[in-house]
């Protein structure tokens, strides 16, 4: 630096304050630049940020709507109730596919009575009605064996091509090229539509009903993978809490400075780096392969995002003991309560509110996890609801993105729909935990 | 349910040792509560503590191991040829089990009494069809071998669990009661409470070491097993991945390798830019209000699970790529690639590279940037010339770990990566990676004696081993940069 400055003449300014210099310019050009790209970094990010949400949210907002079907069915007598005695063990014998044709002919009645020309032929009248209907007729049926006979108002799922038809994911152009569907059909199904018979409304079931077969996406739900999903949690928060507080108050305030507490400690913060898949991989030698567990029970999935959790949550715990003032402690143990007494009666109440934001914050964490789920089995296809807890946890079940997974791996383009869809249950699950944990932490906050 | 029976009673009698301990802690001291030496909860707990913890703990290890001591006696009951037939020993293992399980269920239900079980003879009735009766389907017809077993395993585990119950039982009692006996008024109780909750706290430290063990061993015990099926050096030099369920497989890591070290190249070309400059942005040029309110914007990238990017990139990222940038290019017609999963990824390191880069940048004293500025020095001349040079081992810290994270990624690359292991430069083409390989060879049903499945222990420990090695790494330079300034 002396030197350069030694050697280079010092030139007196000739020119004006208020005229810049070709260097100074360039530097402030380069400043200028220097921040426009800091800037773009940020807008690149919140605009991903943004780009993946309207994503999602664009094709998934049209799962929660379905379309309907209200048509006055015919249940004939001598289809359902061959012997005609409304024994629910007989009638019990005329499987799904004896209901199609009888829900296909009402439809076909129902179109000759309001007038509506259209040239199908009663195959591809079935065709527009959901497989899953003729299943949902069938237990109504059964529950209550009087309706035989009768004519009543039925509200039938159509079937995932034409419920597309309405959502604006098939076209009259794409379905002259697809087997499953023809023009025809869609031109019935706007007449219909039109006519008032066929509606698109908002869709509980989606949430509510169980996990459903390949070929028909227009029934499938997310019962069991929010159930499951929702056991899971339990299992993680009743373990990873205990365990995690407990490790937590022993190694901040009880642990002697020894090797094996060094131990402890990096092993930790090395645990909460480890991939998660490896924690798939943990799950499936020892809990499933030694210990005999069941696969894809919701009590293995929580084993394994306990496990997961446990860090995440010994981390945030110990941050918050370490947040309360040696003064109460020292006044606690004044008063004479000993070392145990003060950590339970007073530090750990103070740091409760600490604690259950990180508790909060890991669940949430384990709720989107994914990976370790596949490895235990959790991908399986389930349909039955699993029992109520305790037993239920031993029971097949699914999780929520295990389900979205599941759902991007079949062939069915609705599928696409439906994943987006649990995307966004899950997102609503995910922001409504990270609302709770803000609220705690604005409202319990202490700051000392 | 008899275990939640054993468990219920345990408990209450636990309930019942608090009051009692208490009650007669204070009648020792003739009523006066001043005379004890611990406040009276305290004799009341240790009571309840000597019933319920060694029942307890005596219950978990009996319900580990008594599956172990049954399972080893069941499998000396059948014979190779049975074995043979079946394919493998667990084969077998799982009927037996399920014949088993089949015939509570069959007896709950009604369809069948407990002696009528224990007298069925596959001759003299179809039991495939009895059982299907009462709602409990099975696979296959039931050999003699495979029922006997299943009876068998029935009445050892009953006799087991009868034993478990007694045992339990007998041990809470004798605890109730030697704790009882020491109850008295000049007894420790704080003191022996203390020492006890002091002891599961540490127990319960302990369980991340024990975690850490149960990953190394369980990944080196099952790739030990495959060692021995396929030689190492094909596993570690291979540079074919084809994998047939018929023998005879190709089980080369370095294409997975090859693979999973070119996503994590292009995550992090795409996130450490843009995340390195969001934080010097954050940090060095933003007011307080808009801080306040991109910070967080960028951190909801991090909440994001990411089997959502996954579905992005699969949905979004992918035909989006594919169409306007590889079939116009000519590169290729997937829209699953490395570029896909790569950007993807690195959209998701975004806000891990900007919050620890910010966190570095802060961390760099005023008094620097003060001298920079003093000496004339722009904005940004201070940055790159001041800023960056003091913080750039805790950044390079801070893309080690990002490296790691990417590499240990797994729903984003096995939603947009593909899964075609391929030794390309080609970033349009589907690649596959280690965690890709390693779901595809663990789900569905896998035979865990045949090589295919096995390899997917030492690809995870491969994985375990350099996430773990970056991870390492990456805390000693973050490490050893902050005590500069401490």
């Amino acid at each position: 630096m002396t030197d350069a400055a030694a050697n280079a003449p010092i030139l007196p300014r000739t020119t004006s304050l208020y005229e810049l210099d070709a260097r100074t310019v360039r530097r402030n050009r380069s400043e200028k630049r220097f921040r426009l790209y800091g800037l773009a970094a940020v807008m690149l990010g919140i605009l991903a940020l943004i780009l993946l949400l309207v994503s999602i949210l664009s094709n998934g907002a049209s799962s929660f709507r379905q379309t309907y079907l209200t048509i006055p069915v015919t249940l004939s007598a001598e289809r359902l109730d061959p012997s005609g005695n409304r024994d629910p063990a007989e009638m019990a014998r005329v499987t799904t596919f004896g209901y199609l044709p009888v829900i296909a002919q009402s439809l076909i009645d129902f179109v000759a009575a309001e007038g509506i020309e259209t040239d199908l032929n009663p195959q591809q009248f079935a065709g527009m009605i959901s497989g899953e209907a003729p299943a949902q007729v069938r237990q109504r049926v059964l529950n209550n064996p009087d309706l035989v006979g009768q004519t009543v108002q039925l509200q039938v799922l159509v079937g995932g091509r034409i419920d597309g038809f309405f959502k604006g994911r098939v076209s009259m152009s794409s379905a002259a090229r697809d087997s499953n569907v023809s023009p025809e059909q869609l031109l019935l199904a706007q007449a219909l539509a039109d006519n008032g018979a066929m509606v698109t409304r908002f869709n509980w079931r989606f949430v509510t009903a169980p996990d459903a077969s390949d070929n028909r996406p227009e029934a499938a739900g997310l019962g069991v993978a929010i159930i499951g999903s929702v056991y899971m949690m339990l299992v993680v928060l009743f373990l990873a809490l205990p365990i995690g507080v407990a490790a937590s108050i022993y190694l901040e305030e009880f642990a002697p400075k020894n090797r094996l507490t060094d131990v402890i400690e990096v092993n930790i913060s090395n645990l909460a780096a480890v991939p998660s898949i490896v924690f798939g991989i943990l799950g499936l030698a020892i809990f499933i392969n030694f210990a005999g567990l069941p696969q894809s029970a919701p009590i293995v999935g929580g084993l394994v995002l306990t496990l997961m959790t446990l860090p995440t949550i010994i981390i945030a715990t110990r941050a918050s003991l370490r947040a309360v003032p040696p003064s109460i402690r020292a006044a606690a143990l004044g008063l004479g309560a000993s070392k145990m007494q003060s950590v339970f009666h007073h530090v750990l109440p103070l740091a409760a509110p600490g604690i259950l934001t990180g508790t909060i914050i890991g669940l949430a964490q384990a709720l989107g996890e994914t990976a370790p789920l596949l490895l235990i089995g959790m991908v399986a296809f389930v349909r039955e609801y699993p029992a109520a807890p305790l037993e239920g946890f031993f029971d097949p079940a699914s999780a929520l993105p295990v389900q979205v997974y599941n759902w991007t791996q079949r062939s069915d383009p609705a599928f696409v729909e439906r994943a987006s869809g649990a995307i966004i249950v899950l997102l609503v699950f995910l922001i409504f935990m990270n609302a709770m944990a803000v609220m705690l932490r604005r409202r319990f906050e202490r700051r000392w | 349910m008899p275990l939640l029976w054993t468990l219920t009673i345990v408990l209450l009698l636990g309930a019942a040792g608090y009051v009692l301990g208490r009650r007669r802690a204070i009648a020792s001291a003739g009523g006066d509560v001043r005379l004890l030496h611990s406040l009276p909860g305290y004799y009341g707990t240790n009571v309840a503590m000597f019933t319920i913890v060694p029942a307890l703990l005596v219950l978990s290890v009996w319900m580990l191991i008594q599956p172990m001591i049954i399972q080893s006696q069941i499998t000396a009951m059948i014979s190779d040829s049975a074995i043979e037939a079946a394919g493998s020993r667990d084969l077998v293992m799982t009927d037996v089990r399920r014949v088993a399980n089949g015939l509570d269920s069959a007896i709950a239900e009604g369809g069948l009494t407990e002696d009528e079980a224990r007298a069925l003879r596959t001759d003299s009735s179809d039991i495939r069809a009895r059982l299907a009766e009462t709602g409990v389907a099975l696979g296959g017809d039931v050999t003699p071998e495979v029922l006997n077993a299943a009876q068998q395993y029935r009445t050892l585990s009953r006799t087991g669990n009868l034993l478990l119950s007694a045992t339990v039982l007998v041990l809470a009692g004798l605890g109730l009661g030697y704790a009882y006996s020491r109850t008295h008024q000049e007894f420790r109780a704080r003191n022996a409470v203390e020492r006890a909750i002091l002891s599961i706290l540490m127990l319960a430290s302990t369980i991340a070491i024990l975690t850490t063990v149960g990953i190394v061993f369980s990944m080196l015990f099952e790739t030990f097993n495959f060692f021995q099926l396929y030689p190492w050096q094909d596993f570690f030099f291979g540079l074919e991945w084809r994998p047939s369920f018929e023998g005879g497989s190709d089980l080369g890591l370095i294409p997975l390798l090859w693979g999973t070290i070119y996503i994590s190249i292009i995550a992090l070309l795409v996130s450490v830019p843009i995340g390195l400059f969001a934080a010097i942005y954050m940090a060095e040029y933003s007011s307080k209000r808009t801080r306040s309110i991109v910070k967080p914007l960028i951190e909801v990238l991090a909440g994001i699970p990411t089997i959502v990017y996954g579905l992005f990139a699969l949905i979004t990222v992918g035909p989006m790529l594919r169409d306007y940038f590889a079939e116009p290019l000519g590169l290729g017609t997937s829209s699953s690639s490395v570029m896909t999963a790569g950007i993807v990824m690195g959209i998701m390191l975004i806000p891990f590279i900007s919050s620890l880069s910010d966190d570095i940048i802060n961390a760099v004293p005023q008094s620097l940037r003060d001298g920079s500025y003093g000496l004339g020095a722009t904005q940004s001349e201070t940055v790159k010339q001041v800023i960056l040079p003091a913080a750039l081992p805790g950044i390079v810290g801070a893309v080690l770990l990002a490296a790691s994270r990417a590499i240990g990624e797994t729903m984003i690359v096995v939603l947009g990566a593909g899964a075609a292991a391929r030794l390309d430069l080609n970033p349009f083409e589907a690649m596959t990676t280690v965690t890709v390989k390693i779901v595809g060879q663990l789900t569905g049903d896998t035979d865990f004696s045949s090589p295919e499945a096995l390899v997917a222990f030492a690809l995870g420990l491969t994985l375990f081993v350099i996430t773990l090695g970056l991870n390492v790494f990456a805390l000693y330079i973050v490490r050893k940069y902050r005590e500069q300034y401490e």
